[in-house]
Formats: structure tokens, sequence, C-alpha cells
């Protein structure tokens, strides 16, 4: 009795000693093995008077039971043990920082124009293009600009060979998208534009975006409500003001300068107005049926005001720690 | 157009301050561009005499003066100015006087004592003169507060006027327009009929009203050609802009301000014979004012007399018969030149002038004797002399016809609804003349009026009175179209912000390039050049991305950056024929390590491959193909046409050693430029169930010659059997021990999969030896046996 309970103590002290599972198979079969302490009590068991022998088998199974017991919980003890100190090794520096390349971006005025576009896509406004290099027609008289008209010297024209010209503007485009595509029609046309002229506040290459919208009911108080629409979104600023005022353009009537304030002081953003009946007559379109605007933003200085950039020659010097910031 | 406020005022003075002035001058469409007062904000200063000028007893550079300043008292004061001389008249700031940051006190200079300041003009914020005392006109009242004396309380207005708008080239014509849009009436300038004193006249004769449709003349004797100008006159002339150079030629710059009429004075006694108007014959040589000497040209005007042409009809009066302080006798002449004939001719002989200015863009034809008269009353008055008859010589004023308003069309271009009274009030203020139609009105436009011509130029009117503040916003109304949205095609922004992820950051650059740059880099014997340059080193249109890419490379290697990786968007320009393409172009760039320097991947160079990766990526889901092929601008052994669906696209490539040097870089990048159009399209997309029956995997090893393209033989292997082969991919390319030397081995997958049934060995198998017998008939090519 005390014999047996003393076995199932030793065993439990001594598998509790094994460190690893070697060990503990070795101290397993010191117990429970062929010539183990429990298998020489079991062999004995015949030893004892057949009334004795039951109970004596029960107690002795009982140990049995309660020594394996012992080896599983120690055996499991030991696996936990392993595994947490394989986990421990495999521990990471967690706070290194991740592998492979980096992430560029878009220049500060494509991400602007993305922008723009898509203000002005959800109000119905697809995009155009048209050629830099023009012809006088497309940029001029068709414009309802012909030679020697005074507004002329308000653009310094860059010339090339053969006649033409770099659009200083992007109004032809509303020209050549109007003799390709019948009314109503509703752009904008974003792209470069050239004027000789450079210094701290001008660049002899800039980006304008066009807007056109006609249809037989477009009026200036449309042109007001789209632009200032489109103003209030790009800034996020619902306390922007917009101020029209009267202004002279060829190739519209009325023409406004839009400009535009956050409370102090006033900065002329784009030029604009109703499209003059002689540039709907150019390319075929009957002005007493159509009507509409048009308006020619400039997209350095709208991105100017949009991301606090001081001087309009950061745009083209391309210096990459001044183009990652805006990544 | 610049002037001053206080001259403006005495033709029209509404009953706002001069910001509010300003304010709705720029709302109507006269943009006030400055308002700058003619003086410092100065008080307690008075003219002043000096009646004695000391020298100071302790100081060699001050003096001791004592001026009058009308109270009956000499003040003492002493003075640094080195022209303080006795009899002068002077500003003086009395004790207790403010002049800009300083307030005048009784003061001992060296021990001795001075009441007051005797100032200079840049003391009182008038001009920059700070070399001597301000001295004063003789008849300067003394004691009289020196801003009344001199009218300082006024601003110079500057209005950045439109070409349109000519008629307020005159402070007459902004007074009508600041009466009209603040309804305030206004003083018309009263212009009386000088009395005809002499017989002399100036024979005169036109040719072509669309030279010249008017010209009226006067001769004016006994002008004293030294008179003085007074100084009102100068003052309004100066804070025009304009110097007062003598009472004769003040006259005619003064008119011209006042009632936008240019006028023109001629040396009477140096007039030979008849005075012939007519246009250049293209060959005669005149010399003008200005000492230029132009050719007449067959679209100017010439101003002729027996002796040649002596004047540029509306732009500038000859050298030969120009006024001197000799002139005693001066023919005057008040012209009306077509904006046609006029517009541009400054420009194209590279000449401006006021009068050019004002007759391209219309001055008006009826007010051709009134600017005369105005002259003659003028020169009278300051120099004297007795004035001859006026000859008015007339071909016709241009037609102002009447045009039809329909109120019911200009609500509807405005987004309005007017009443027609409001608008006919509108046209009432401008003074246009009307007349009712029914519901319309048929409206006459003032001669002064050159700008209003059809409907909407009235349309416009209506506007700007009405007020463009006053017209509502409306939010964007009309059919909601949905905008097309193509799914086989994308925007570019789509594909830049592919390369941006992959660490690529975008430039823009300019499009006019060094033509060394075309030459080397783009192979262009002759680029497009620009007529007129801003620079000569952007003197040609780009016909390639790359030399901007370069250039931006070895400005940031400059800048102390490492690796570079970039990119462009943009137009090239392109001969083709007698006209140019222009198609937009995206070009890529990487130098410096392929991956940002980092703990975990050890560093290496940017590489062919690198980039190659990068427009796979581009222009996936197609595939892209690169095959051998020379680049001006690019190493011959490392450069390839793109190809994409069997259309070429572009270049990639190392660029050509030979040109490190030139471009100043340390090491040759990696670049490609491909044609963007190619890059936006899409395949359709659909799709079909995936095979059911299980993939079998082979790999191959094959050996070769060295010069076997590898995309050869994967092309010609994806051709054997594609019905079950669902990926062929090369995994490893081995050259060196194991292989004899000009050979390399391609270890390449295989992938194999039914739609119908699983795969038997001998399936595979077959496959297997089909794309052996293709790899060794084509290329020579035999499976790599261990050994």
């Amino acid at each position: 009795m005390q014999e047996l309970e003393q076995l199932v103590n030793a065993a439990g002290a001594e598998f509790a000693a094994c460190d690893d599972s070697a060990a503990l198979e070795n101290a397993k079969a010191r117990y429970l093995g062929k010539s183990g302490s429990l298998t020489e009590q079991l062999k004995n068991l015949g030893k004892l008077a057949a009334a004795e022998r039951a109970a004596a088998g029960a107690r002795i199974n009982e140990a049995k039971s309660a020594i394996e017991a012992a080896l599983t919980a120690r055996r499991e003890a030991l696996s936990q043990a392993r595994l947490a100190a394989q986990l421990a090794a495999e521990a990471l520096d967690v706070t290194l920082p991740g592998r492979g390349l980096g992430t560029g971006g878009l220049h500060p005025l494509s991400r602007a124009l993305e922008r723009l576009t898509a203000i002005f896509a959800s109000m119905g406004f697809s995009v155009a293009e048209g050629p830099e290099i023009e012809d006088d027609f497309h940029n001029f008289t068709a414009l309802n600009t012909p030679e020697n008209h005074p507004a002329r010297s308000m653009h310094d024209t860059f010339y090339v060979e053969g006649g033409r010209l770099l659009r200083t503007h992007t109004s032809p485009v509303q020209i050549r998208f109007m003799e390709e595509h019948a009314p109503p029609v509703k752009i904008i046309a974003p792209g470069r534009v050239y004027r000789v002229d450079s210094d701290a506040t001008h660049s002899p290459m800039f980006h304008q975006i066009e807007g056109l919208w006609i249809d037989r009911e477009v009026s200036f108080a449309d042109l007001k409500g789209v632009v200032s629409e489109f103003l209030r979104k790009f800034f996020e600023r619902d306390d922007l003001q917009v101020r029209f005022r009267p202004s002279f353009f060829p190739f519209t009537e009325p023409s406004a300068e839009i400009d535009m304030s956050f409370g102090d002081g006033w900065l002329e953003i784009a030029g604009s107005g109703q499209v003059h009946p002689n540039v709907l007559k150019q390319v075929g379109i009957d002005p007493q049926v159509w009507q509409g605007f048009a308006f020619g933003m400039g997209l350095e200085r709208i991105a100017m005001l949009r991301y606090g950039i001081s001087d309009l020659r950061l745009f083209f010097e391309n210096d990459l720690r001044f183009l990652r910031q805006f990544n | 157009m610049q002037f001053s406020e206080q001259w403006l005022r005495t033709l029209v003075d509404p009953p706002l301050d001069t910001p509010a002035l300003a304010h709705a001058l720029t709302m109507a469409g006269l943009e006030v561009e400055t308002v700058r007062p003619v003086a410092g904000a100065f008080a307690g200063v008075v003219v002043a005499r000096i009646l004695e000028v000391a020298p100071h007893p302790n100081a060699d550079r001050l003096r001791v003066c004592r001026v009058e300043v009308g109270t009956g008292e000499a003040l003492q004061i002493v003075c640094g100015a080195p022209n303080a001389a006795a009899g002068l008249l002077v500003p003086c700031a009395t004790l207790g006087a403010q002049l800009p940051g300083l307030t005048i006190g009784k003061v001992a200079m060296r021990g001795v004592e001075s009441f007051g300041m005797l100032c200079s003009a840049r003391e009182l914020g008038i001009s920059e003169d700070a070399s001597g005392l301000l001295v004063l006109p003789a008849e300067t009242p003394v004691g009289k507060d020196l801003r009344d004396a001199l009218g300082l309380d006024d601003q110079i207005l500057t209005i950045k006027l439109t070409p349109n708008r000519a008629d307020c080239l005159g402070v007459r014509g902004i007074a009508r327009e600041v009466a009209a849009i603040t309804q305030t009436p206004w003083t018309p300038i009263a212009i009386a009929a000088a009395a005809v004193a002499d017989e002399a006249r100036q024979p005169v004769r036109l040719t072509d009203p669309l030279a010249c449709a008017r010209f009226a003349g006067r001769v004016i004797r006994g002008v004293n050609p030294r008179a003085p100008t007074p100084e009102w006159m100068k003052r309004r002339l100066e804070r025009s802009g304009q110097r007062s150079i003598s009472a004769l030629v003040d006259v005619t710059n003064y008119v011209m301000l006042e009632l936008n009429r240019p006028l023109h004075a001629y040396d009477y006694a140096k007039l030979q014979g008849e005075i012939l108007v007519r246009w250049g014959d293209g060959t005669e040589q005149l010399e003008l004012l200005n000492g230029q000497t132009v050719t007449v040209a067959q679209d100017m005007v010439a101003i002729t007399d027996d002796s040649g042409p002596i004047g540029l009809g509306g732009v500038m009066g000859g050298a030969s018969t120009a006024c001197s302080d000799a002139t005693t006798e001066v023919f005057l002449e008040s012209a009306f030149f077509p904006p046609e004939a006029i517009a541009g001719r400054g420009r194209r002989l590279n000449l401006g002038s006021d009068a050019a200015h004002r007759f391209e863009r219309g001055v008006d034809y009826a007010g051709a004797v009134e600017g005369l008269e105005r002259a003659t009353e003028l020169v009278l008055a300051l120099c004297g002399g007795s004035a001859g008859p006026i000859e008015d010589h007339q071909l016709g004023a241009p037609p102002r016809a009447p045009v039809l308003v329909r109120p019911a069309r200009v609500n509807r271009i405005l987004g309005l609804q007017l009443a027609p009274s409001a608008m006919a009030d509108i046209f009432q203020r401008l003074g246009f003349a009307l007349e009712s139609v029914g519901d319309d009105f048929r409206v006459t436009p003032p001669s002064y009026r050159f700008d209003l011509n059809i409907e909407e130029d009235f349309i416009e009117e209506v506007a700007r009175l009405h007020g463009f503040e006053n017209i509502p916003a409306e939010p964007a109304q009309g059919a909601q179209r949905a905008l097309p949205l193509a799914e086989t095609e994308r925007p570019p922004a789509r594909l830049k912000r592919l390369l941006a992820a992959r660490d690529y950051q975008e430039v823009i650059t300019y499009a006019f390039v060094p033509d060394e740059w075309e030459h080397t880099l783009a192979g262009v014997a002759k680029p497009i050049a620009l007529l007129n340059p801003i620079a000569s080193q952007m003197n040609v249109m780009r016909s390639s991305l790359l030399g901007g890419l370069l250039d931006c490379l070895r400005q940031n290697l400059n800048r102390k950056q490492e690796r570079v990786r970039i990119f462009e968007q943009g137009r090239c320009f392109l001969r083709q024929g007698e006209a140019f393409a222009q198609p937009q172009r995206l070009a890529v760039l990487a130098y410096g390590s392929e991956a940002p320097l980092q703990w975990g991947t050890p560093a290496r160079r940017v590489d062919f491959y690198d980039l190659k990766g990068d427009l796979e990526a581009l222009v996936w889901p197609r595939r892209l193909i690169t095959v051998a092929a020379v680049h001006p601008a690019l190493h011959p052994g490392r450069s390839a046409k793109v190809l994409v669906d069997g259309l070429e696209i572009g270049h990639l490539g190392e660029l050509h050693p030979q040109w490190l040097q030139r471009y100043e870089l340390p090491g040759a990048p990696i670049v490609a430029e491909l044609d963007l159009e190619p890059l936006l399209a899409l395949p359709a997309p659909g799709g079909t169930p995936p095979s059911r029956f299980p993939t079998v995997r082979r790999d191959l090893a094959l050996v070769m010659d060295e010069a076997v393209p590898g995309e050869a033989l994967l092309a010609a292997l994806r051709k054997v059997r594609p019905d079950v082969v669902s990926e062929l991919g090369l995994f490893d390319v081995y050259r060196g021990q194991g292989l004899p030397s000009g050979k390399k081995s391609l270890a390449i997958l295989v992938l194999m999969q039914d739609t119908q049934k699983t795969m038997t060995d001998q399936d595979v198998d077959a496959v297997i030896e089909e794309m052996l017998g293709v790899a060794a008939k084509q290329f020579n090519a035999k499976l790599r046996t261990q050994d």
C-alpha cells in the first residue's frame, strides 16, 4: 500500500526532474518498462492469495494510471517548453524596416490635374486634347482674333518654321473639337502652352485647362455656377469666394476674369465668358440655337494655391527633393 | 492708362472714396491695377521763401537759413541741403509738423537752434530725389499749406485697359464711364471755338477713306515756342506719366490724355506745298520724330508733302517738319485713321507710340474738330498767336449701324430675368440711342465706341452695368449624360500611377531643347527649329523625351541624389513631310542601385532587365517583346526595340557610354521611351472556367549557342501544343563550368493541363518530345545531360 504510494510519488518526482524526452523515456522505463518497478509489482500479484489479488491488482492499476498521467503531463510540459524555446529562437526584430522598392509619385501638376479632371468629370465634362504646334488659324483667327488684332500683342508667341506657332493657350482645342463634334459639347482640355516670357512669375512653358460647354441654354449664370462649384470642391473650402469681373477676350462675350479669395485679397485664376458667336459660326454651329461658355484656367496657379507652393519655377526644376513631398 | 484722380473728379465726382471708386471701375471692366498717392502722408508743411543763408558756426556741411512762412516772422532753420539759396521757394515743415516717421520739434543742431525743417522731395514721399531741397515754382504762394499748393491730396490710378475700350484712353472717356456705372452726373468739358484771326491755310488732300477718313487742320501763327507750361497742366501730364517738354508739345499730349484725341503739330514753315495722305509705296524712307528711319510699306499710311513723306499717319510724325523751340507757326492736325489702317504697323516696325496705340483701337471720328478747337484754345492761351480757319476734310464716318437687341435673348445668354425697361435704362446711362421695336430695341452705339457691332456686344454692356456680381451662380443644369468609359482604354494617369507604384517619380521638362540633344540622342539632323527661342539652349522642339530625362538626372546627381528613377509623359515633335507629327510619349529612366539602400537585400545596380520588368508590368496583361536594335542614344549591345502585339512602340536600353562625358554623367542609366497611344489600349476582359484536371510540371534544361535569342526559343516552344501547355517560363540561364564555352543552358518550366482528361505520362512525354524536336531543329538546342 504504502509502497505503491511511494512509487507513484517517486515516479512523479523523477519525471519532473527530466529535462528532455530521452531522460523522460528512460525514467518511464524504470517504472513502466518490462522490468520496471510497477511491472515487478504486477508480476508479484500471482504470489498473493486469490482473495487479495483483485484488490491489489486494482491498486496497482490505479498507481499505473497515476504514473502514466504524470508521464503524459511531463511529456506535454516538455513539448510546450521545446516549442517555447523554438519560438523564442525564431523571434524577429519586428521594428526593422521592410524590404523592397520605395514608392514614387506624380508631379504636383499632374496630381492637381488628376483631381481637377475628376471633379469636372463628376459634372459631366470629358477630356479632349490638341496639338501643341498649332497653326495661326486655330490659335488666333478662328478664335475671332484676326491678324493685327491688338489682342494678339497680349500673347508673346513662339514661332516655328513653316509659319506654325506654339499654341499660346488651350483655346484652339475648342475649335478642333467643335470641328469634329456636333453640339452639345462639354469638355475640358488640359495641356501645355507656350509664351515668350521667362522670369520669377512666368515660365515659357506652362499648363492651362480649357473648359467648353455648348448646349441650348447654357448661360453666363451656368458659367458662374460651374466654375464656383469646381473651385470650392478643388480647394475643399466652402468659404472660398469667387468673383467674376468684366474683361475682354476676342473669343468670348461677355468676357470675365475670374478671381478667387480665401478672404485676403483677390487672385486672378482664369479667363472666361460666353463663347463669341463668330467662334461658333466658324465651326458651323448656329449661335441662335446653341450657346455656352468657355474658360481657360492656369494649372500652375491653382496648384500653387492648393499646395502652398511659393515659386513657379519649382515646377520645372524637377528637384527630386521637392517632388517627393507630393508622393 | 494712368491718370490723376483729382483730374477725373473735376469731371465726375461720385460719392465714393478712392478704394470704392477703384472697385467700381474694376467691377465694370476697367481693372484698376494700382492706386498710388502722389505724396507721402504728411501735415504741417508750408511753402517757405528762403530769405538768407549763412554759414553754420560749428559745422561745415550745415547752414543757417532764415525763412519766411507767411506768418510775418522769419524762422531760423538749420539745413544741410547743398542747394539752399536765398530767394528759393521750398517746403518747410514747421514745428509740430508730421512727416512719415517723424514729428518736427525745436532742436539745437551743433549749438544753433532750428525751428523747423526744409524738405527734399523724398522726405515728403513725392519722388526719390534726395539730392537737395524740393524747389517750388516761383508763383507758389508763400505760407500756403504745401498739400494745397501742389495739389498733393491726389492718387494716381493705373487702369489695365482691355483692347476693346479705346474710348477710355482719355480722362473724359473714363469720366463718362464712371458717370454711367455710378449713376452720377458728369460735367462735359466746355470747348469754345476760337475766333479766326488769320487767313493762313494749309492745303490737304485725302485719297482713300480706308487710309484716312477725316483730316481737320488749322494754322496758328505767332506762337511763342518758349512759353512756359502752367503748373496745373504739368501736374496732370506728370501724373499721367508724361514729362513736360514744351508748351506746344504739352498741349497736344494734354488733349490726347483728356479727350483721347491724338494730334500732331507740324512746323508750318517747313511744310512744302500740299499735304497728301495716301498709302505708302513700299520704297520711301522716312525719318521719324524719334530718330528712327523706316520704309513706309504699302499698307502704311503716308502723310506727304512736296518733299515726300513727312509722317507715318496715325503712328508718328516725321523729323523734317517737327516743331522746335524756334517754331512760331504751327499746323495742327486732328485726323481719323481707321483702326485697320494702323493695327499692327507699329509692332512691325518695333515702334510704340501713344497715337498708334489709340488709333489701332479706335479714336472718335466725330471728335476731330472738337479736339482741334480744344488744342487751339490751349495754344492761344499758353503760347499766344492767332488761329487760321479750320479746314475739315471728310471722306465719311465708319458706319454705326443700329443693332437689334432682344431682351429675351439677353436674359437667355446671361441667365437673368431682367425687365426690358432695366436694359433700356442701362443703354441710356451709357448714352446709346435706342428705339423700341415690339418687345425689342434697336440700339445705335455712339461714335466713340468701336466695340459695339452685334447683339452680344450689347448683352455684355447689360451684364457689365447690371453687375457681374448680380448675375446668379446657377448649379449646373440640363440633361445628365454619363461619360463614355471604355473598358478597353485607360487614361494616361493610370500608367503614371503604375510607374509611381514602381518607385518612379514624374518630372516635367521643357519641350524646347538644345539642338545638340536632337543631333546626338535622337539622331535628328534637322530638328524643328523655333524662330524666336527664348535662349540658345532651348532652340528646337524635342523629338524625344530622353534628353530632358538625362538632364534631369544630371541635375539631381549634382544635388547629391544617388538613385534616380524618373519618368515623363509629353508630346514629341517630328517632321512628317510638310506637317509635324506630335505623338505623346512616355519615357522612363533608372539610375543607381536597383532598390533603395536597405539592410535586407544585397545592393546591386539597376540593369536592363529591371527596367524591362517595369515595362512588362506597364503593358500587362499584354505581352511585351524586346528585340536587339540600335539606337543613337543607346549602348549597341544593350539596346532593343520594344514590341507589343507585333507593333513597335519604342526603345529600351542602357545609355551609350560615349555620351557619359558629354552629358556629365558618372555612369550609364537605363532608359526607355515608348509611344503612349498603344499603351492606353487594354484587351477586352472575359473568362473561361479553369480545367478540373491535374496540372503536370516538367522542367527542361536546354543547351544551345550563346547567340540564340532566348525569346526566339521560348516563342517557338509556346507554339507547341498550346491546347495543353498552360504555362511556359524561363527560370534559369546558366553559363560556365560543365558547359563548353560559347554555350548557355536555359532552364524552362512547362506546365501542362488538359481540359478534357487527366494527362498520362505518355501524353506528357509526347508534348516534351515535340518540344525537344523543335528546339533541336530550329536552334540546335539539346537537353543538358547530367554528368
